[in-house]
């Protein structure tokens, strides 16, 4: 086994902590820190329900080695709603538009959105559709995901 | 997954250097090599990880005769970068109709080069034979499921087919890279870059264990700018290709094709410049007859297996389509 000690920063917080080699950073932050909110669907990158922000850009965390974060800031769905715990308008857009049912891929699909609305790939609905196609859903909410992130987008561009 | 030795390279040289141990192996973005760790494909004893090295990301625009693009740039930021997205919509096309965005931040240039094949006998591992994977135990897709196999260049070991998007768009435009080893830096064209598997499958490109790919060069031709990457998919996004095509034009005054550009993806064991098919155009005008025509030259060697005959159709329609679209981009 390979031990190595890594420092990084998570939804604003600092953490320290030794790593073996070999972990993703999805298990590291599922089964040590305590943040369950990024989903485990398929652990090879097909799916989209483990991604966070690594210094604010999308990756899928299973594919990344926990090593890889270390002086990074690491952003999952924990850290979105603000101090008091309200919502996230992309969250509240979610729960307005239906955009989920069983919920399994929301988180992933809410860190996803944001990302793609702060890169402003929104411009229309068929390339919204294109840049949230890596995150699948099983319960088919597709329609509503669009319909969040398009709100959404809007509301933030003042249209 | 077995367990590994990780070192983070602070520079190229030093990358280099920590490559001359054995088993070492170079981690970039991980799409490919931490992924198929996990399915103990891959088992390096040391990886060498460059994702983070600033020298290797870079886009360079500023030189008049090439577009100059770092082996270490992430897919999204040159899919997205104005210069490269007018001087060769082709190249940004193959990037953004690759994978996810969350794959295009994470993955770099140079590792999508060098991806291994999806093929699932490879990647399932026992109880399946595979030369690439376990040289001389067989090759499980030659009798079994072979819809998304090689129509080009498959031998009796292997028909793998090389599943990259970028390496398609940058053989249409003649592109070379530049490698750094041990004995100083070298220069590859694209079109020499992957090989064949002949007899020995599991040997995928001509580099070797402790060559770093630092660059890519495109020399900038008015065929980029009237050009486009078409990819036919399973589904419309999120999928690799069942067939894909390169395709650019420089076209006359009246029309007629001074230049034609035309590379095939998804089909071969390695990337696929249809060259017959691109002189076929040479002082014609693109019509759908030509286009057809053009696309049919191209295909006029596949050799299909058991279920992948229909991505000859498929594959004929494609470069006719890409015509078309590089056509009004030339106009
Ligand atoms: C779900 C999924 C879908 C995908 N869909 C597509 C698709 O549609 N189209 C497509 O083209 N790709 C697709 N990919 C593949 C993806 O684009 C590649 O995995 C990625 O580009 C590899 O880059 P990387 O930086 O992550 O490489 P790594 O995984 O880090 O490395 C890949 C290989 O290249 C070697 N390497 C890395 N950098 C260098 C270098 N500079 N010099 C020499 N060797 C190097 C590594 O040692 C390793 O062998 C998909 C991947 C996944 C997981
Ligand atoms: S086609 Fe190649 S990669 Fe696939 S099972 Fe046969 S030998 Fe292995
Ligand atoms: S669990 Fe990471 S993409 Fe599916
Ligand atoms: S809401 Fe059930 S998988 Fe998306």
């Amino acid at each position: 086994m390979n031990s190595i000690k890594v420092s990084f920063r998570l939804n604003r917080k600092t953490v320290d902590l030794v790593v073996d080699s070999r972990e993703s950073l999805l298990d590291v932050l599922r089964e040590r820190l305590d943040t369950t909110g990024a989903k485990k669907g398929c652990d090879q990158g097909q799916c989209g329900a483990c991604t966070v922000h690594i210094d604010g850009r999308r990756v899928v965390s299973c594919l990344t080695p926990a090593v890889q974060v270390a002086g990074r800031e690491v952003t999952t769905i924990e850290g979105v709603a603000g101090p008091d715990g309200e919502l996230h308008p992309l969250q509240q857009a979610f729960i307005d538009n239906d955009a989920l049912q069983c919920g399994y891929c929301t988180p992933g699909q809410i860190m996803s959105g944001l990302a793609c609305i702060k890169e402003g790939h929104t411009t229309d609905d068929a390339e919204i559709r294109e840049y949230m196609s890596g995150n699948l859903c099983r319960c088919g909410c597709y329609v509503g995901v669009v319909a969040a992130v398009r709100e959404t987008a809007r509301k933030e561009a003042g249209r | 997954m077995k367990p590994f030795a990780y070192t983070r390279a602070e520079s190229v040289a030093g990358a280099i250097t920590a490559l001359g141990s054995p088993g070492a192996q170079l981690l970039a973005g991980g799409t490919t090599m931490y992924d198929l760790m996990k399915l103990r494909i891959e088992t390096p004893e040391t990886l060498v990880d460059i994702q983070g090295l600033k020298a290797l990301n870079y886009v360079d625009h500023s030189r008049p005769d090439m577009l100059v693009l770092g082996a270490g740039a992430r897919m999204s930021d040159v899919a997205d970068n104005a210069f490269v997205k007018k001087n060769f919509p082709a190249i940004s096309e193959s990037l953004w109709r690759a994978a996810s965005q969350q794959l295009r931040n994470m993955a770099t240039l140079g590792g999508n080069l060098l991806q291994r094949t999806r093929c699932s006998y490879f990647r399932g591992g026992e109880p399946f034979p595979c030369n690439k994977r376990e040289p001389g135990s067989g090759c499980a897709a030659l009798e079994g499921l072979d819809r998304g196999h090689a129509l080009f260049g498959g031998s009796t070991s292997c028909i793998a087919t090389y599943p990259g998007d970028l390496a398609i768009s940058l053989l249409a435009f003649d592109a070379v890279i530049e490698v750094a080893g041990p004995k100083g830096r070298r220069t590859v064209p694209l079109a020499q870059l992957h090989v064949e598997p002949g007899d020995t499958p599991q040997i995928e490109h001509v580099l070797s264990d402790d060559e770093i790919i630092v660059e890519i060069r495109v020399p900038r031709t008015p065929s980029g700018r009237g050009s486009t990457y078409l990819k036919i998919r399973d589904r419309e996004s999120y999928a690799f290709a069942l067939v894909s095509a390169a395709t650019g034009l420089t076209l006359a005054r009246d029309g007629s094709v001074e230049d034609c550009r035309i590379a095939l993806g998804g089909v071969g064991t390695r990337p696929i410049r249809a060259t017959a098919a691109e002189r076929s155009l040479i002082g014609k005008k693109v019509t759908a007859a030509t286009a057809r025509a053009a696309g049919e030259i191209a295909f006029a060697g596949a050799k299909p297996g058991h279920h992948n005959a229909f991505r000859i159709e498929l594959g004929i329609r494609a470069v006719a389509d890409a015509l078309q679209t590089a056509k009004t981009r030339a106009s």
